[in-house]
């Protein structure tokens, strides 16, 4: 069997026309940006003849440019699913594996666009240009993620994504190109190459993602609770509790970061059993937050605060000490997590949340002065109450893009912890870590470190536009 | 203002005070002092062998008491094994011993790694990491500014929009993601374009061109998306003001209007966000040196902490928390100076 062309029968008439109109883009779009200083895009008004400008000209073959190359890049995707399997080149057969991920894509765009007004800031999203490239990247990795290796329902399995084991080492692969045969089985290609184990590249940037999107999201998320739970007193009661506190996120936060990794996230602390207390001391913040949140609602109704409370922290103190001590009453063990994941994970809500707390104490600040909060005084309520039910719905906007931005920065960072060969076993197909194994040859094997580096780019990329996406539409209400 | 600095020194103190011990004691548990016993001494020690060897060398004692020695507040640890003293404050060829040695007294320290004093370490590699933070400073500040004020005096434009995205895809580009891209394109014998060093390392003697662009340009390119967005929300905030409207209404060209009117105010905040960047550098320093194998600060860093190498990684987060705090304490400073609206209470 021969090496794989990067695109197949497809590519004869589609490879130019990409080419073409994605150069037109660039260069138009650079060229936009110089004549509009000299012309400014002309208004549209309804009767009036317009005078066209060169920077309307430019705008207009940008966008034909730009149409081109979606339609041209959706061709690939559509078309490398259907030629014939002999004639595909790498991209399309890269396509042809990620079919159940456009499946997916496709169905959750058509749904959120028909419910688009019913569903708020999130169908406000489908309107903004950089925001949607973002929710489609990012939705494009979640399902890479979730049905890497194939998900069944009932009978009905969707074929895996994966072509290889991610830690199977097959031999004569070692360092080959991208769409080198296996040898010896006949149909099968690394289709990204090999790395310098023979294992097979692009299963293992597939695979990666898992860690990467377990992790991440779920960090943010506690750091956002501890972070919440201690800057909403902080900046409602001032005073003493506000300034302990502050002081103590300076502290964390004048710590540099790499420096902290590097003590806090070595395989001897978890012997010492500094992660677990750590753990024990962060993961309680979700719990308390939960039951201040129902206490200040439903203080006045006694037998409904009973029941609610009752349920969620019976089920909080399941997973926390599930999460925290790894020890399960039920001795049924749902919810235990790897010494290293969370040694990882704890550091990483660790370093994230001062930064929460800060800008939750300042959001604080400026809405209690607000007059609703006032009324809400005036008519006695708790001071939980007002932070919770008054002040914290009010400030959601900012939060939520920060919650998107800060997800993007933890992926970041544990591409760092990879990078430096923190806290993960070595074999793991970790983004970070399989960087930081490519670079050592990489000049002359490039698509080892290559192929991660533009995977997580991609990701933070689109969590980024997702973000901005997300500010320019909350600041639009 | 005295007042002011006063407090804030006292906080940085105070601050510095926590931290180090924060440091001295993750440093001094004791899975890490067995692998100090064990990179130091031998692999294949026991472990009646390695509590032996930490106890010869004064690691097995209270933290406090080892912590305050450090200081220099507690008289420095003394032993004799054999008839041969041994003991914290003992150098070889040195005869005057003192009695109290620590940071007070100006000695941070042996690095047990490069068996050497930790002042000389630091301060060499300091000086190297310094001409790294020179270099991208300059690309850097000035490169943000101009996209930025760009991007701002005309929000929503083509240009805002490009220049926008742009800097947002400089944000989502880390260092160890940038780096390899830039080897990748332009030193590998795969791609032949070979423009440029893949390593830093003879940086250290002698700067040039081929090899220290690379370093400066990524990690510059992750540090001005930020500072070019705060830029550019800035100059819009400032674009919006009355004062602005009146001077286009009265006829000044717009070319004079950014340049002699908006620019001034739209760049106060700015100086807030590039003071703390630095602290922010710092990560990206050890990331580039690492990458670029260019042995400066980071680098120091980075084999201080694999090795444990306990007096080396405080004198280093000692120089880091004084960089954040100092430029912490310089962008509070510095903005009630630029802005004569605020005052320091």
């Amino acid at each position: 069997m021969e090496q794989l062309d990067w695109t197949g029968s497809l590519g004869t008439f589609l490879d130019p026309i990409l080419i073409i109109a994605a150069a037109a883009l660039l260069i138009t779009f650079v060229a936009q940006m110089v004549t509009s200083f000299i012309w400014t895009p002309s208004v549209e008004t309804f009767g009036a003849p317009v005078k066209r400008n060169p920077t309307d000209i430019l705008l207009l073959i940008g966008q034909i440019a730009l149409f081109t190359v979606m339609l041209g890049v959706l061709a690939y995707i559509i078309g490398g699913n259907l030629v014939a399997t002999e004639s595909k080149g790498i991209i399309e057969r890269i396509a042809t594996q990620l079919r159940p991920v456009w499946i997916g894509m496709a169905l959750i765009f058509a749904l959120s666009f028909l419910f688009k007004k019913r569903l708020g800031l999130y169908g406000k999203i489908l309107d903004n240009k950089l925001g949607l490239i973002g929710l489609g990247i990012v939705l494009f990795w979640v399902l890479a993620a979730i049905l890497a290796t194939g998900v069944c329902v009932g009978e009905y399995c969707t074929t895996p994504i994966v072509t290889h084991d991610e830690l199977q080492q097959l031999s004569g692969m070692k360092n080959k190109k991208p769409g080198w045969p296996v040898s010896g089985v006949e149909g099968e290609y690394f289709l990204l190459g090999g790395d310098k184990l023979a294992r097979d590249v692009f299963s293992r940037v597939i695979i990666g993602s898992r860690t990467v999107l377990s992790i991440a999201p779920a960090a943010t998320l506690f750091a956002f609770m501890v972070g919440i739970t201690l800057g909403l007193p902080a900046g409602y009661f001032t005073g003493k509790l506000d300034t302990i506190l502050t002081f103590i996120a300076n502290l964390v936060l004048a710590f540099p970061v790499i420096l902290l990794f590097y003590l806090l996230v070595t395989k001897d602390i978890v012997k010492t059993g500094i992660p677990m207390y750590l753990a024990a001391v962060l993961f309680i913040f979700p719990l308390i937050f939960i039951a201040v949140l129902l206490t200040s609602r439903f203080k006045t109704r006694p037998g409904e605060l009973a029941l609610y409370l009752g349920v969620s922290m019976v089920l909080g103190f399941w997973v926390y000490l599930g999460l925290a001590f790894s020890y399960d009453p039920f001795g049924l063990n749902l919810f235990s997590m790897d010494p290293n994941t969370l040694n990882i994970f704890v550091s990483v809500v660790f370093v994230n949340a001062p930064t929460v707390f800060r800008i939750v104490r300042g959001l604080v600040f400026d809405i209690k002065t607000r007059d609703y909060v006032a009324a809400a005084q005036t008519r006695g309520e708790s001071p939980w109450y007002i932070m919770l039910w008054e002040i914290l719905p009010n400030a959601r906007g900012p939060l939520i893009v920060d919650f998107c931005l800060r997800i993007g920065y933890v992926t970041i960072l544990l591409g760092t912890l990879g990078f430096f060969g923190l806290g993960i076993s070595s074999e793991s197909p970790d983004w970070g870590m399989t960087i930081n194994e490519g670079r050592k040859l990489l000049s002359v094997y490039l698509h080892p470190a290559l192929t991660p580096a533009i995977a997580l780019m991609s990701l933070v990329l689109g969590l980024n536009f997702l973000a901005d996406g997300l500010r320019e539409e909350s600041l639009r209400d | 203002m005295l007042i002011f600095l006063l407090r804030r020194f006292g906080v940085m103190l105070l601050t510095i005070l926590c931290l180090t011990f924060i440091v001295f004691w993750l440093t001094n548990l004791s899975p890490n002092l067995e692998r100090l016993a064990k990179t130091q001494a031998n692999n294949r020690m026991t472990d009646e062998q390695v509590v032996t060897w930490l106890d010869a060398r004064g690691y097995n004692r209270n933290i406090f008491v080892k912590y305050g020695e450090w200081l220099g507040i507690v008289p420095g640890w003394t032993n004799e094994i054999n008839e041969v003293p041994s003991g914290r404050c003992i150098r070889a060829g040195v005869v005057d011993v003192p009695e109290y040695c620590g940071v007070l007294q100006g000695d941070f320290g042996f690095s047990t790694v490069s068996q050497e004093g930790v002042s000389e370490v630091i301060g060499r590699r300091l000086s190297l990491t310094g001409w790294l933070m020179l270099c991208t400073f300059l690309l850097m500040v000035p490169m943000a500014l101009v996209v930025g004020i760009a991007a701002g005096m005309r929000e929503g434009s083509r240009l805002d929009r490009g220049l926008s995205t742009f800097s947002i895809a400089t944000t989502a580009t880390p260092e160890y993601v940038s780096g390899v891209i830039f080897i990748a394109i332009f030193t590998s014998s795969a791609v032949g374009l070979k423009w440029f060093k893949g390593t830093a390392t003879s940086a250290a003697d002698d700067i040039t061109f081929a090899n220290f662009t690379l370093p400066v340009v990524t990690i510059a390119l992750y540090g001005m998306g930020y500072i070019a967005r705060m830029t550019r929300a800035s100059m819009a905030e400032v674009m919006q003001s009355q004062y602005i409207r009146t001077a286009r209404l009265k006829g000044v060209s717009f070319k004079n209007v950014v340049l002699k009117h908006a620019l001034r105010n739209a760049l106060i905040a700015p100086f807030t966000v590039i003071m703390l960047q630095f602290p922010f550098l710092l990560t990206g320093v050890v990331i580039v040196e690492s990458l670029f194998n260019y042995k400066g600060f980071g680098w120091t860093l980075v084999q201080a902490a694999e090795n444990n190498d306990v007096e080396l990684l405080l004198g280093c987060s000692i120089i880091a928390v004084i960089v954040v705090l100092l430029t912490q304490l310089i962008s509070d400073i510095g903005y009630v100076f630029l802005n004569p609206r605020v005052r320091v209470t």
